[in-house]
């Protein structure tokens, strides 16, 4: 960024600089899209079988029918409602576990290693252990998302405030700034731009951690329709499953990014 | 005030050292100064001689070794509340407006908003800053965001103003624009300054005392009175014969240090 700020637009050629009008980025990603939708469409049933990779005409007719009896939105409610109630769950719990971690002194020297240690857990197959202690219904879902989402919203957090530039930590000293200023004025506006990063990548790993723990056991949810679909063989409605994960994912980090833009306009 | 006799800034036999890498350094070592109340004080010195330290524990933001500074006659025990601090790097929030910036000091003192807003005007159109109130730090030039660092300061009003290296960055011509502002601000104000520097002319320019300082360990090497009429022309004031007799003695002191620092 500082490069940014030096050059200015009088050498736009340099990395990242280069200027696109959105004309040309947006009818290039239709082009993909209608292409390799296309293919799909179109080597289906011709150049191998069907039923293994289903087809995309089919699949938006399976869309239309769920839409139609009610299960799509009965099944996609139940993902989004535990992806985002845990990404927001881990992600408050993470982040104030960061900021409290990295203000704790040598606490943090004792607790950092374990922290990490359990990060490189493979959290997934602790669903079927959720499952035991919370059950079958949305609480372990939504626990299994808080596993997923949190050491990386502590790990940014953490990372946030140790890049805090330290000269602006003096200045609201020799204003005399109390704890609660330089928290409101200087830690959070500091670590903003590191918790936006976290929540898109937490996105990913929520949708990841509801659906893997829907796959175990469920009576509901899009994790729940893909394995029931998948017992049925019916792979028309394992990838009508993976396309609305899909989307809820776009959506979601577009809601993000413009949230990261409002935040951000200072820059 | 009642006792000249006493400085508003004491610093007695003061020694700082680091810790780093298992090392000890010493940054200072026995720096002996006072700075009386309205008095513009410089310290000159090659890089790493400690003098932006100096300024550190002057406002509570390091713990000396030994000695102490003394504001008042009290010694200093965490950050005193007459000091305020300009930064090499103007230290500005990036995500608040310059008007916000401004406020700052006042927002932490607990002033009514209506107050604030009134004071950040004033403090802005002297600074030449009007009309850039709800701008952004990113949007503005080197020197402006120097003169919004200014205010700040201003507005948070000190006894003594502790300003380390404050035109370092800017260039050439910004820093004489600045420096002669900052100088008739000053001369509003009259209250102590202990100013940091390595341009020796700035430094004769603005202060009524030079003070150089040798490297590691820091020292005080020499000191010179700056008996140039007030209000001074911050640039002209350097054609000066007494201004390039000072300079030429300072100059000896200081390059006299490299030659030392060598053998």
């Amino acid at each position: 960024m500082a490069a940014k700020s030096k050059n200015g637009a009088a050498r736009a050629s340099s990395f990242r600089e280069r200027r696109y009008s959105n004309t040309s980025v947006w009818t290039g990603r239709i082009v993909v899209f209608v292409l390799l939708v296309g293919l799909w469409e179109l080597l289906s049933g011709r150049a191998f079988n069907s039923f293994w990779l289903s087809k995309p005409s089919l699949i938006a007719g399976r869309i239309g029918e769920m839409l139609g009896d009610g299960d799509l939105w009965f099944h996609m409610s139940a993902t989004l409602q535990e992806a985002i109630g845990g990404l927001a769950i881990g992600m408050i719990g993470g982040t104030l576990l960061g900021i409290a971690l990295a203000f704790s002194g040598i606490f943090e020297k004792w607790i950092y290693p374990y922290m990490m240690a359990l990060y490189s857990l493979p959290r997934v197959s602790l669903a079927p252990l959720f499952i035991v202690w919370f059950g079958i219904g949305q609480s372990s879902k939504i626990m299994m998302v808080v596993a997923m989402v949190i050491f990386v919203a502590f790990y940014n957090a953490f990372e946030g405030i140790r890049n805090i530039d330290k000269d602006l930590m003096d200045m609201m000293d020799t204003y005399k700034a109390k704890w609660t200023h330089k928290l409101r004025w200087v830690v959070l506006p500091s670590i903003t731009v590191w918790i936006l990063t976290s929540v898109r990548l937490n996105i990913g790993m929520a949708l990841i951690g509801s659906v893997i723990a829907e796959l175990v056991g469920s009576n509901r949810g899009l994790g729940y329709y893909i394995s029931y679909s998948s017992n049925m063989l019916d792979t028309t409605g394992i990838f009508t499953g993976l396309v609305l994960i899909m989307v809820i994912a776009v959506v979601l980090e577009q809601l993000v990014l413009l949230l990261e833009r409002w935040l951000l306009k200072y820059r | 005030m009642a006792n000249d006799k006493q400085p508003k800034l004491s610093i007695q036999d003061l020694a700082v050292a680091y810790q780093s890498k298992g090392r000890r350094t010493v940054a200072l070592e026995g720096v002996n100064l006072a700075v009386k109340d309205g008095e513009f004080v410089s310290v000159v010195g090659p890089s790493g001689c400690g003098k932006s330290t100096l300024l550190k524990v002057v406002a509570g933001l390091l713990q000396p070794a030994a000695g102490a500074a003394y504001i008042d006659g009290e010694p200093v025990n965490g950050v005193p509340d007459q000091v305020g601090m300009v930064f090499q790097n103007d230290a500005l929030l990036p995500w608040k407006t310059v008007a916000q910036n401004v406020r700052l000091p006042l927002a932490i003192k607990g002033l009514p908003d209506k107050a604030q807003e009134q004071e950040a005007d004033r403090l802005l159109k002297m600074v030449g800053l009007d009309g850039f109130a709800g701008f952004y730090p990113k949007q503005l030039s080197g020197g402006m965001r120097k003169r919004v660092a200014l205010a700040r300061t201003f507005a948070y009003d000190p006894d003594i103003y502790l300003m380390d290296e404050p035109f370092g960055p800017l260039d050439a011509q910004t820093r004489v624009k600045i420096g002669e502002e900052f100088l008739q601000m000053w001369d509003a104000v009259g209250k102590s300054v202990l100013f940091i520097t390595h341009d020796i002319e700035e430094a004769i320019a603005l202060s009524d005392r030079v003070i150089v300082m040798s490297a590691r360990p820091g020292r005080i090497k020499a000191e010179f009175d700056v008996r140039l009429a007030r209000p001074r022309p911050f640039y002209d004031i350097r054609f000066d014969p007494l201004f390039k007799e000072l300079q030429k003695e300072i100059w000896a002191q200081m390059s006299d240090e490299h030659a030392g620092g060598v053998s």
